[in-house]
């Protein structure tokens, strides 16, 4: 049997013990911050530095995988409980996030970082602003839309990055030049082609489906030579057929018989990394052919509304993005192009790189981020990304006449988009 | 013992034996079958009741599930005219039951007589290789549909490697078997060969486990009826067509339900093959998959409420359907 004494004195070390536990604990915020890979490293390297800051913020990452991390946080948000503090959002899932008015308003007291606004690259704002003007999150990186090339293939076929792109009419042609020539393909697909016409020349305000009164705009002119130049590429064969992210496109980058990829500025940071290290010096970097400039991904960071250490969680942002210092770490370590302007002007930019044979290419990537219309982000995107992608095949598998299937893809949006 | 009692207390004078029965029927006992019968029930009501309910309850509301549970809007039945008119989800449902028949029927004409060639011809091996045949029901069906897509890889699989070896196969100057097979690498994402790329892994992942059931029904099966046919003469095709068959009935009955309830509901294979999006104009999107897309990439959780019990209802039906066909006769 227990002897009674000995019980009294084990239970009031114990809770002596509990109780000392809680009031270290007290002191102590605890700072949830959920993210996916690899938008979470930067945070990784973050928390060393921000402790000595605040020492007193012990900071917990919760970090899944991009599509889980997002269908958590829209679980999250939906049911009010296991929300972070500070919540990792991507391009893809701003739109939704901002207008679900889950997230609290940055422009708001007691945040008012409508002060900071003018420190980003100008298109991010708009992405993460709700539809009664509030401001859901701040951008943390960016991605710059560039064609990165391969320029000993583009040598031996005899084309210039200037043929490459002046303009479509002329990519085209030099697609051709190089398939006879050294037998690569020049893009991955004919979708990406489409991907960027839908995105070039909109004006800020403008959505890509969407315009800001919520007309559908799939058969404007824009569309249209948006499915021809994809057909002119399909029927010119110059191109691989592949979608990306397959083994095929990563094979066809890693041996050269995918001769260009145009995508974020970040692809450069995969190809060094995994795709292609052993193309080393052989990748170039340029402009978007025929003046387009579009975005590719970018990261976010936002408060919930249920939160429970708003104050530090908005410490943290605030560490996170304005700081210059962290941005570039970020951008040095991750390739993950700063939203931040003044991050974007350091020195840093200037430095050559390696991998693309010594190219300045940051500078130019950076001139695409000023020049990235601030487009507006509708809720519908995806459904109508899905129509449009379809339709688009019915013009290259079956010859489907272009201006029928847009207006069948236009009647599509609409009923789909019923609410 | 004695702890026990003096803890309940029982207002029973002491010092008197009670009957077992006496005991348990103790008021300190009546709660203690409850509570150990409890955890399923609880469990149940949390992971199986409580999203039923929900999900029943959400089909007939628009939601924006990122905007908090106070923003659900009523709107009838709104959600299920629009799914049961939709082109999307009709299509889904036709791929649903193309890939279920082209992968079903395959698995269980392979499996029976599979498994009366294993319950006939192995003694001592045959665990093992009822084993081999069982391994891919086991396995992650994420790493078998990663598999195959390496394996029907347009530039790099195996499978083009041998169409197109044989298919370019010369003699000569000829080519003899350029008839049959291809001479260039096959595009298996085209949508012509997208959902007979996921029929054949589903047919390969699940032949095996069929077969373990039919052997297992086979090995009930009295032998004295397969020596009195011997006895009468029977061949052995005779045999499995006149004795196996009729008495492998009840087995094909539960099988065929697995099957159909498996096969309609099939998620994992085609999500994984076509990336998550359905592949090239959708040709390889299934019901579960529409669901998912809707709730997860469209955020309409309402809608895909509404198509998840309308996929209830017709797997419902036609797995009352199997019971009408194959199920014991009263």
């Amino acid at each position: 049997m227990f002897n009674k004494k000995k019980l009294g004195t084990v239970a009031l070390a114990l809770g002596t013990t509990l109780a000392l536990t809680a009031t270290s604990a007290w002191a102590k915020t605890t700072l949830t911050v959920a993210s996916f890979p690899s938008f979470d490293q930067a945070v990784n390297s973050a928390i060393p530095l921000y402790k000595k800051l605040h020492p007193e913020v012990e900071i917990k990452l919760v970090s899944l995988a991009y599509g889980d991390h997002h269908n958590a946080m829209t679980t999250a948000l939906a049911t009010g409980g296991n929300l972070p503090d500070v919540m990792g959002i991507e391009y893809g899932y701003i739109g939704r996030f901002a207008a679900s008015g889950g997230l609290e308003d940055l422009r708001a007291a007691p945040y008012s970082a409508e002060q900071y606004e003018k420190l980003f690259s100008k298109f991010t704002v708009p992405l993460a602003t709700g539809g009664s003007g509030t401001l859901a999150a701040i951008p943390a990186d960016i991605g710059p839309g560039a064609l990165f090339y391969r320029e000993d293939i583009l040598e031996k076929a005899g084309v210039t990055k200037e043929d490459l792109t002046k303009d479509w009419d002329s990519y085209i042609a030099a697609g051709k030049k190089i398939k006879e020539a050294t037998g690569s393909y020049l893009v991955s697909s004919a979708t990406d082609i489409k991907d960027i016409v839908i995105r070039s020349g909109l004006k800020d305000g403008q959505g890509i489906y969407f315009d800001a009164d919520n007309t559908i705009t799939v058969e404007s002119d824009r569309f249209k030579e948006a499915f021809r130049l994809a057909k002119a590429v399909r029927e010119a064969g110059i191109d691989a057929q592949v979608g990306a992210w397959s083994s095929e496109w990563t094979e066809g980058l890693r041996r050269g018989t995918i001769a260009s990829q145009m995508m974020g500025a970040w692809l450069g940071g995969h190809l060094n990394g995994w795709i292609a290290p052993e193309s080393k010096g052989l990748w170039r970097s340029s402009h978007l052919p025929a003046g387009a400039y579009a975005s590719w991904g970018g990261s976010f960071y936002g408060i919930p509304k249920k939160a429970k250490n708003k104050e530090a969680a908005w410490e943290f942002i605030k560490f996170m993005t304005l700081n210059k210092e962290m941005q570039i770490a970020a951008f040095r370590d991750l390739d993950a192009f700063p939203a931040l302007i003044e991050a974007q002007n350091d020195d840093f930019v200037n430095q050559p790189i390696e991998y693309l044979g010594g190219q300045v290419a940051r500078v130019e990537w950076k001139e695409a981020a000023d020049r990235i219309p601030a487009m507006d982000v509708h809720k519908h995107d995806p459904v109508a990304e899905q129509i449009v992608n379809d339709a688009l095949e019915a013009v290259l598998e079956r010859d489907a006449d272009i201006d029928t299937v847009l207006a069948d893809a236009a009647k599509q949006i609409k009923r789909r988009a019923r609410r | 013992m004695s702890s026990v009692e003096s803890a309940v207390r029982p207002p029973v004078v002491k010092n008197r034996k009670r009957t077992l029965k006496q005991r348990l029927n103790a008021s300190g006992y009546k709660w203690a079958p409850y509570v150990f019968v409890s955890p399923f029930f609880v469990i149940f009501a949390v992971f199986g009741l409580f999203p039923l309910l929900f999900s029943l309850f959400l089909s007939f509301h628009y939601w924006e599930p990122a905007a908090g549970l106070g923003a659900m809007e009523w709107v009838g039945i709104e959600n299920f005219t629009f799914t049961l008119t939709d082109d999307w989800f009709q299509t889904s449902v036709y791929n649903t039951i193309w890939i279920a028949l082209a992968a079903g029927i395959p698995q269980h004409v392979v499996a029976i007589p599979l498994a009366y060639f294993l319950h006939t011809s192995f003694k001592r091996s045959r665990n093992t290789v009822v084993g081999m045949y069982f391994l891919p029901f086991i396995t992650s069906s994420v790493a078998i549909s990663l598999v195959f897509t390496t394996l029907f890889s347009r530039d790099f699989g195996m499978i083009n490697m041998l169409f197109t070896s044989a298919g370019n196969w010369t003699v000569g100057d000829i080519q003899p078997l350029a008839w049959l097979f291809p001479t260039a690498n096959i595009d298996w994402n085209r949508p012509e060969y997208t959902k007979t790329m996921i029929a054949f892994v589903v047919f390969w992942r699940y032949v095996g486990w069929n077969t373990v059931l039919y052997l297992s029904a086979m090995q009930t099966i009295p032998k004295d009826l397969y020596e009195a046919a011997t006895v009468d003469g029977a061949k052995r095709w005779q045999q499995f067509w006149y004795i196996t068959v009729p008495m492998l009935k009840p087995m094909m009955f539960f099988a065929v339900t697995l099957t159909i309830i498996g096969n309609l509901q099939l998620f994992e294979e085609p999500f994984i093959i076509t990336g998550g999006t359905g592949g090239i104009e959708q040709a390889g999107k299934t019901a579960a998959m529409h669901m998912y897309i809707t709730a997860f990439v469209e955020g309409d959780f309402g809608t895909a409420s509404a198509v998840s019990w309308i996929l209830f209802a017709l797997i419902a039906f036609l797995t009352w359907g199997n019971n009408k066909l194959l199920g014991e006769k009263k």
